[in-house]
């Protein structure tokens, strides 16, 4: 046997699911570990089986916990043991775990307990809360260059703000999971269990309401902003390297708003945005994408 | 300390791992730890508070890189994403060496996040050596490869784990970070002695040394990096010093990670160790 194919064989065994007592599967194939006078070639190959699934599973468990609330622990858990044995990691960093979480969910509506639209949601928020807290940031454009803008200039969006069209109103809920979790310790166990009832029963009403978000970060914390469907298209069409004269007739196609309520509304983006420092050179930021 | 080739030769003394829940003491009062070891991974990203709070804490204190994901001794080649993020770190960090460890981890893409034992066989001594020699060769920067904890062994073995690590550190030329307590737990579950192990290691291509607690079950140990160092441990690192010499030396708790104090107090107990053969030369 070649070290690659005892490493494909021992990666078989150490992924492949655990039984509902969280053991390694009775007959998996052990038989290229040693035993010795105290545990059987299996119960060793178990050691790393079970050390596997903790370890990814409560990787997975801390980067989703507005999930864990719309679906409740139980249904989590089922989610995570299935999309974990579809999707295992491909990354070096676990960091990364959840980047297919989306994609599968979309496949697999079985798992979403009956609130798939809700589910798919709140994974494309906090997929988009991981992205947001550690991607690149390019410089801000300076007043000097905010100067410069006219419809041929072309502006870059900051690289860590993730932009999203959602049919719930997901951002409040998660703030209210934040909440929760910030709280536990400081309450008495009932007063969280019943804390936990109300959350889950707001979550269970929550009714759809499209919003257009952006999450970004500020002074290295993520914060979701609700934003208007223009500002989102317009932000859209900047991060694809439209110019502003190109990206503000995109914003405003088919639009209602009259010309003066558009020019009120650019000047408070821009405003924003500006303060905000989103907007960035728009080379940069393109060039950045395509690494 | 000794400093040596395979350590960029630094005197560094006793380190503590950088941990998220001692930040806040270390920004507001400052303690005096002579390096820290950081986790490169932690910091392989493209921005936000990670790297910021990485800039202030090497604003005020040495800092060796030490990696969990490199896998030399993965069958498929080295990961170049990785490398490259790797290195723009070690340029940021001057880390003066690096480390890593002596397993596989991933196969055909696809990634445990767990270190695995190596089956010690000569195709795989020379596989890994080849690895070791090209990330250094990339990155630029001394590489230690680490002794891990196992609870399993291979029929195909052909070799102890010791002749194994010093058949891979011979071949790749590269120094080690002794991991006293992994030796100790891996001699508990696999029944051989530790000294032997210990009394094996090319002195001179020691690096580093790790210490830290486990946690004892039934019918193995587990290496959990959450308790105190224990005694037979201590005494271990007390033969490896007197064989080794003083190096620098860093206490690992990963896991129900107590105060800042009390991680520091129980890495200083070090000192009393690294201080005797020095004690004993004058």
């Amino acid at each position: 046997m070649t070290l690659l194919q005892l490493q494909r064989r021992m990666a078989h065994a150490v992924m492949q699911p655990l039984t509902s007592a969280d053991r390694i599967a009775p007959k998996t194939d052990a038989g290229f570990i040693k035993p010795n006078d105290r545990l059987r070639s299996v119960e060793r190959l178990e050691i790393y089986s079970r050390s596997y699934w903790f370890r990814v599973l409560d990787s997975l468990y801390d980067d989703f916990p507005g999930l864990r609330s719309v679906l409740g622990q139980r249904a989590f858990h089922r989610l995570s043991r299935a999309y974990l044995a579809e999707c295992p990691s491909r990354s070096f960093t676990l960091r990364n775990l959840g980047s297919r979480l989306e994609d599968w969910l979309q496949r697999n509506p079985q798992y979403s307990g009956g609130r798939h639209a809700l589910a798919l949601d709140m994974v494309r928020l906090e997929w988009a809360h991981i992205e947001a807290f550690d991607s690149a940031a390019e410089k801000v454009l300076g007043p000097e260059d905010l100067l410069e803008l006219g419809p041929s200039f072309r502006a870059g969006l900051q690289p860590y703000i993730r932009l999203l069209s959602l049919r719930y109103p997901v951002d409040d809920l998660r703030i209210q999971v934040n909440r929760a979790s910030d709280e536990r310790g400081a309450a008495s166990n009932v007063a969280l269990k019943h804390k936990h009832r109300n959350l889950l029963r707001r979550v269970s009403r929550s009714k759809p309401q499209p919003i257009f978000l952006a999450v970004h970060r500020l002074a290295f914390t993520v914060y979701y902003r609700r934003i208007a469907p223009e500002e989102y298209r317009l932000l859209n069409a900047l991060r694809k390297g439209q110019t502003i004269g190109r990206a503000i007739r995109r914003a405003f196609e088919n639009s209602s708003v009259s010309t003066d309520e558009q020019r009120s509304m650019l000047e408070t983006w821009f405003a924003a945005w500006a303060e905000l420092g989103w907007l960035c050179p728009a080379a940069k930021s393109k060039r950045k994408r395509l690494t | 300390m000794p400093a040596n080739r395979f350590n960029g030769f630094k005197d560094y003394g006793i380190g503590i791992g950088l941990r998220i829940p001692h930040y806040g003491h270390i920004f507001e009062k400052k303690p005096v730890v002579d390096w820290f070891e950081i986790i490169s991974e932690n910091y392989m990203i493209n921005g936000g508070r990670p790297l910021a709070t990485l800039d202030r804490i090497l604003d005020r204190y040495r800092v060796v890189q030490h990696g969990v994901s490199m896998y030399f001794g993965s069958a498929e080649p080295l990961n170049r994403e990785h490398l490259r993020r790797l290195k723009a770190l070690v340029k940021h960090t001057r880390t003066p060496w690096l480390s890593d460890h002596l397993c596989w981890g991933s196969v055909d893409g696809t990634y445990s996040h767990d270190l695995l034992p190596m089956p010690y066989t000569f195709e795989a001594a020379k596989l890994t050596a080849r690895k070791v020699r090209e990330a250094r060769d990339y990155l630029e920067v001394p590489i230690a490869v680490e002794n891990v904890s196992s609870y399993a062994e291979f029929h195909m073995s052909e070799m102890t784990e010791w002749e194994f690590l010093n058949e891979v550190v011979e071949r790749a030329d590269c120094g080690i970070l002794l991991d006293v307590n992994n030796i100790y737990v891996s001699s508990r579950n696999h029944n051989f002695d530790p000294y032997e192990y210990l009394n094996t290691i090319p002195a001179e291509r020691v690096a580093q040394i790790h210490i830290a607690g486990h946690s004892k079950f039934q019918k193995y140990i587990l290496d959990t990096h959450d308790h105190p160092v224990i005694d037979p441990v201590w005494k271990m690192y007390d033969h490896a010093i007197r064989r080794i010499g003083p190096t620098a030396t860093l206490l690992e708790w990963d896991d129900r990670i107590p105060s800042f104090d009390e991680v520091h107090a129980e890495a200083l107990k070090a000192e009393k160790y690294i201080q005797a053969p020095v004690a004993a030369a004058l």
